[in-house]
This record gives structure tokens, sequence and C-alpha cells, in this order.
């Protein structure tokens, strides 16, 4: 394919899912300007194997190149975040269900669920937005984290519940301010 | 459906992951159990919480101008150019120069390109400078005795960076040929592999370290920053090249 009509294809197929590269870029790493660089990279990473690019969901193959762009960049800039194990013992959380506590959520808590997204460790915080910002199948989010739907799941739940209990403590603590 | 059975289900559910007999199921389980449907609205609210609108980042205008701009210099063939203004001119000139200008076409289309011929040359540089024993004129891991090196023999100030710390050291450099003129070259080790870095001024726009090409197992990566242009040659894998280049850009 001719080069000029090569970027075209790009342009059409797979810039349009430059948001949701972003915000995927953004969450992973925390703030505006390593997100950026992520995001660019990954979309020049993207439009080279473009050409190698098959399948029938664009967004979700641009979306895990953004997240190996990603990973690359941490080992790279944050050697010591990226060889934190996620130790499951340490992160059980007790089942909200049983404290019985509502979540009474209201307009203007955006900054309190955005604090407790961010605490998230990692590889839950990317199945949290590949979900429920994404809207991505568990099938989805399994191949593009390359890990079994089962671990998608039960990444799902933990998350779930510790964004549960940071949400609970906050408004415990008075509500967001 | 009892609570054992409908509780592990619930995410499923409100994600959408459940076939259609067993989300009817959960729908009957849901009415009649208080338990199982308070902890449905809790998931539902938290689920619309992280759906805030005002918690997604869609991206900046800068950025997305800036992946277009860099996408459209990777994608400018350097023969594009003398095409255009063929083709302006076909229109003005008579029968018989318009044929021998298409047969003059067919001969320009059938040489390799510019950029091709340019990416040989730097791949040729790069593998005599290992074989001939000749890499360096200058031999130092001192960023400070290589950089006045090449004060008079070329005609640019080449910037000159150790990159030891980022696991990149210097190991000195020297005067190439290239694109028709001298230019400088500055070679790095990461392991066993050495990188070779040329470097020369010109009036590109400024473009950030990218992929290039792959040439008999030899990887190209350029980039254009402060009226100079660099092509770094290795053998290194992409990757780590990739890193290298970003480490000497930034």
């Amino acid at each position: 394919m001719e080069e000029r009509e090569r970027l075209q294809a790009f342009e059409q197929t797979v810039l349009p899912h430059l948001d949701a590269a972003h915000n995927l870029a953004r969450w992973l790493a925390g703030n505006d300007q390593d997100a950026q660089d992520v995001a660019q990279e990954a979309c020049l990473r993207a439009f080279k194997f473009f050409g190698s690019f098959r399948g029938d969901n664009p967004r979700a193959w641009l979306l895990s190149i953004v997240r190996n762009t990603f990973y690359t960049w941490l080992r790279k800039n944050r050697p010591a975040a990226a060889t934190v194990a996620l130790d499951d013992e340490a992160l059980e959380v007790a089942d909200p269900g049983a404290a019985g506590e509502a979540l009474q959520l209201r307009q203007g808590d955006a900054e309190a669920v955005r604090r407790a997204i961010a605490a998230l460790p990692v590889e839950f915080r990317e199945v949290i937005v590949l979900r429920e910002m994404e809207a991505m199948s568990y099938k989805d989010i399994a191949s593009l984290a390359e890990v079994p739907i089962g671990t998608v799941m039960s990444r799902l739940a933990r998350a779930r519940k510790l964004l549960h209990k940071q949400l609970a403590r906050e408004y415990a603590a008075g509500g967001p301010s | 459906m009892n609570c054992d059975q409908a509780q592990p289900l619930i995410a499923a559910h409100a994600d959408g992951e459940l076939d259609t007999v067993r989300m009817l199921e959960m729908e009957v389980h849901l009415s009649t159990c208080p338990a199982c449907s308070q902890a449905w609205r809790e998931l539902q609210q938290l689920q619309q919480a992280v759906r805030q609108e005002s918690l997604y980042h869609p991206a900046p205008n800068a950025l997305r101008r800036r992946v277009l701009a860099e996408l459209k210099a990777q994608t400018r063939p350097a023969r594009e150019r003398s095409f255009g203004s063929w083709f302006r001119l076909a229109p003005a000139v008579s029968g018989v120069a318009v044929l021998s200008l298409a047969v003059m076409l067919t001969v320009t289309m059938n040489r390799p390109s510019a950029h091709d011929q340019l990416v040989q040359e730097l791949v040729s540089n790069h593998i005599r400078s290992l074989m001939a024993n000749h890499t360096l004129d200058v031999v130092s891991t001192d960023q400070h005795t290589v950089k006045p090196w090449f004060n008079g023999r070329v005609d640019f100030a080449p910037p000159v960076k150790d990159l030891a710390a980022q696991g990149f050291p210097l190991i000195g450099g020297r005067l190439d040929y290239a694109h028709n003129r001298t230019v400088a070259a500055l070679v790095f080790q990461r392991n066993k592999h050495f990188i070779n870095v040329f470097i020369w001024p010109s009036s590109e726009a400024s473009a950030a370290p990218t992929p290039d090409s792959v040439r008999q197992g030899f990887h190209l990566i350029h980039w254009s920053q402060d009226g100079m242009t660099y092509w770094a040659v290795s053998d290194l894998n992409e990757t780590e090249l990739l890193e290298f280049a970003w480490d000497f850009a930034g």
C-alpha cells in the first residue's frame, strides 16, 4: 500500500480511538505529560505495525499497544513500580456486603472517585478503566491484558471491593470536601 | 436460583456477561432477595460513579495535532516533491514532451528513492565501522573530550552526550560520510552491541525518534531537533534502540 493510503486508512480506522488511548494512558501513567508521551508513542508504534492489524476491533488493538508502551515506559522510568508483584493477600478486603454500608453517591463526588481509582494498583486500575470507561467485554480485556478471563473477573471484583471500601471510608470521614 | 448461586454472578450480570437464561433467573432472584438486590444496587452505583464523564480524559487537541504531524512527517516520501512539480508541468508541454516525460518518470520510479539510498548508506557506514577496526577517531567516554574534537573537523557542533547512566556509555566519535556530506558519528555501546549515531545539520522540522526501517538485521531510528537530523543504527533490538534514541533526544 502506498504510504499516503496507509496513513489515510490509519487515520480513519485507528485514530478515532485516540481519546480511548489517551484516557487509558492517563489513568495508567497518572499525569498529563507522561500520558501524552505514552499515547503518542503508542500511536506511532501502531502506525508502524498497522500493516499487521487484521482484527475487527481497532480500539482494542490500539489499547493493547498503549498498554505495552506504558509498561515499557514504566520499566524504564519507574523500575521499582514495575517490579512490585501483586500480593493477593495484602489486597484482600472485607466483603462490603457484609459490612452493610450503602454508598450514597452524591453529585460532586467525582474527585473522591478519582482519588480512589488512582489509588488502585495498576493491574486493577486497568481492568476498571477498560471495563467501566471503555465498556469492554471480559474476553476483550483478557486478550488485551494477556491474562485468562478468570483473572479479569477476579481483578475486577477486587478492584471494585477496594473502590467501595475507599469510598465508604471517604464518606464516613465526612464526605468529600 | 438461590443466593449462593446468584452472588458470584452479580458482577457478570452488571457487566452484561450472562447468557439470556441466567440473566432472567438472576432478575427473578433479585426481585425477591433483599440482600442480593442491595449488592446489585451498590455495584450499579459504583459503576455510575466510575463512569462519570468528568473522570474520562479525552485526548487534548495538542496531542492529536502532534500525532498527525508526526505521522505525516513519517510518510512523506522523499521523491514526492519532485513528482509533484513534474505533474504540474505536464499539461503545459506537447505530446512528444509528455512521452519523454513518461519515460523519465518510469526511470525515476525504478530508481531506489533518496530515502532508501540514505538508509543503505548509513547501514554500510555502520557495518564498515565495525569491520575495519576503525570505529573511532577519538576514543573517549568523556563528552567534554569528544565534543571539542569535532571543532574544525565539521562545520557544525554536534550535541554530544554520555548516556552511561541510562546504560548506553559513550565510547567515542569519528567523521563519516553520508547524504553527500561529512557527518559526525558518535558511538555508544550497550553490552556487546554498538550504536552509531549519525548527525548532520538539516532544515527538517523537529520529529520525535521513530523507528524508520530495518536493513540486514540492523534497526534505524530517525529523529530531528534543533536544526540537526539524527540517525541511530544498531543491531540492538528495536525497543532498546528506541529507548536509547529517546534518552539521547530528551
